[in-house]
């Protein structure tokens, strides 16, 4: 583009008038801001489109009201135990993600999707890559931004109990633990899910897919484990009640809660699982969670090329 | 009104590839979830119409119904070839119509039929359980796919307001408003069944008359509001 075309009538020896012009590009010699700084980025752009900031007004509206039905219930609470002065809240702390678990399945299932689904469809993923962020930054970014706006999602409601318990002048020592408790139940929670969600969610290009898929895995196993349960229970084989448990997501998480956070166990039969099955629980959830981020790195490693 | 090409596409989108694995997998599901309660259980009419109510009707005929309905038209609308459809000398409505046929005849061939198989397993088809439940899927099959497909047309996030209508409507408000379960599909079908079934292990909360009049209003004008929506159809960019 930049070559002079030669005016001259008779053919000019070559390399003789034929030059490059210098037109001014120019190398980039600001700071370079490295591969963290992409990470921090990335996990923040996908943390803030968790909830609808930064993108249209229509992808706001499902985080938000989410958020929303999640807290409201909270709210009810406290101000029912504020006016009537009751002596405890209505629910523990950890059992409040139980009881809203729905809602949580909706919003994983619905943000997933949207954090990775659509890097696949339009194929971005190997243009992350060619920034300097590795395979390893980007599931680890997607991970975390997807864990830490669950963590949001289920801790929002926990606050308002823990501040309306304090203004019902609840006792501070009993609602500090409980509140501690609660916190890192749904932690555990939030790690647990977003693995799930976002190793369903990274195999298909397909976001409504994605969603169905997602919602299919958190409630049919819930729906089936529950239904064992009930079965087994009413069957006098309460011994199998807590290791049937272990094949949903939720299940895992109340057994948790109710062998080592004081909670009271959400099976039918309300019996949680002992320390020892209890351990098993903590094992396996820390080994679904390490399991999905395995995946996710498996999966990266192909999609990224 | 039935255009067989149309109808061949559909189930091609359908069914290909990962799609007709999860539709596959949840009434393996069932089947086996059904054959360790019976192993566990033995037969049990009670049990049975826990099982199949609360898993199959509850949960897994809503699941594969939004997977059918809105999966039906939903992708195509989303990555733009229904443009490729649509330009085609057929008429809107019965593109729609063809395409809730094949909705439907899937929803009932993933829901229905697991449905049966289990009834037969948990307890031999005992006080008429099993094909009582099997009519009340097959009927919430009509109504699930025309009311997902409308969906599918009306908004890009069909999966989850139908997810969110079918987890959160039926089963969150069903179990504390009262009122609620009157506009229920579920609830619709579970009048048909305990019609079917005659005893009262199979209740519902909606008579015969209202669930049946609701029943084919709901499907007929979704099929007639979707056919409305794909004639001025507007193509959007991805958000």
């Amino acid at each position: 583009m930049a070559v002079e075309h030669s005016t001259g009538t008779s053919a000019p020896a070559p390399g003789d008038q034929t030059r490059i012009h210098n037109i001014g590009y120019r190398s980039y010699d600001g700071p370079r801001l490295g591969r963290a700084y992409a990470r921090r980025s990335l996990y923040s752009q996908s943390l803030r489109g968790s909830y609808g900031l930064g993108r249209s007004v229509k992808s706001k509206v499902l985080p938000m009201l989410l958020f929303v039905v999640m807290c409201v219930p909270a709210a009810i609470m406290v101000a029912v135990a504020v006016f009537t002065k009751a002596k405890a809240l209505p629910v523990d702390y950890t059992r409040y993600a139980i009881i809203m678990q729905a809602v949580i399945s909706l919003y994983v299932a619905s943000q997933a999707p949207q954090s990775v689904s659509r890097d696949l469809r339009f194929k971005t993923v190997p243009l992350y890559f060619s920034r300097p962020i590795e395979i390893a930054d980007y599931v680890r970014a997607k991970f975390a931004a997807l864990a830490s706006a669950l963590f949001i999602l289920t801790a929002a409601p926990l606050l308002v109990l823990y501040v309306g318990a304090l203004l019902a002048k609840l006792d501070f020592a009993d609602q500090t633990k409980g509140f501690a408790q609660g916190l890192v139940s749904v932690a555990l929670l939030s790690l647990l899910f977003a693995g799930i969600g976002l190793v369903i969610a990274s195999f298909t290009p397909r976001r409504g897919f994605g969603i169905a898929a997602v919602i299919a895995v958190l409630t049919i196993t819930y729906g089936a484990v529950s239904t064992l349960q009930a079965i087994a229970d009413a069957q006098g084989s309460g011994d199998a009640v807590p290791w049937i448990g272990l094949f949903s997501p939720i299940t895992i998480i109340d057994g948790v809660q109710s062998a080592f956070l004081g909670a009271t166990s959400a099976s039918p039969s309300g019996v949680g699982p002992s320390t020892a099955e209890g351990v098993v629980y903590v094992l396996v959830a820390l080994g679904l969670i390490a399991a999905s981020y395995g995946l996710l790195m498996r999966r990266y490693k192909k999609v990224g090329l | 009104m039935y255009d067989p090409t149309v109808a061949r596409l559909t189930y091609r989108a359908l069914l290909g590839r990962r799609r007709a694995l999860i539709l596959g997998a949840l009434p393996l599901l069932l089947i086996a979830i059904s054959v360790v309660v019976r192993l566990l259980a033995g037969a049990d009419d009670q049990t049975a119409a826990d099982l199949l109510g609360g898993l199959a009707l509850a949960t897994m005929v809503p699941i594969i119904g939004v997977i059918a309905g809105t999966g039906a038209i939903g992708p195509e609308i989303d990555d733009g070839s229904v443009v490729y459809l649509l330009s085609k000398p057929i008429k809107r409505p019965t593109i729609i119509f063809t395409k809730l046929i094949v909705a439907i005849a899937v929803t009932m061939v993933f829901s229905a039929v697991p449905t049966l198989i289990a009834g037969f397993i948990l307890n031999g088809n005992g006080q008429q359980i099993a094909v009582a439940y099997t009519v009340a899927a097959l009927v919430a099959s009509i109504a699930y796919a025309a009311l997902f497909l409308l969906l599918g047309t009306v908004s890009r996030h069909a999966v989850v307001f139908g997810l969110v209508y079918a987890l959160v409507w039926e089963a969150l408000f069903g179990s504390l408003v009262p009122g609620a379960r009157t506009l229920s599909v579920q609830q619709w079908a579970l009048a048909v069944a305990q019609k079917v079934s005659g005893g009262d292990l199979v209740t519902s909360d909606v008579g015969l008359t209202t669930a049946t009049v609701l029943l084919v209003a709901v499907t007929a004008l979704a099929t007639w509001y979707a056919g409305q929506k794909l004639r001025s159809l507007t193509l959007a960019g991805e958000e």
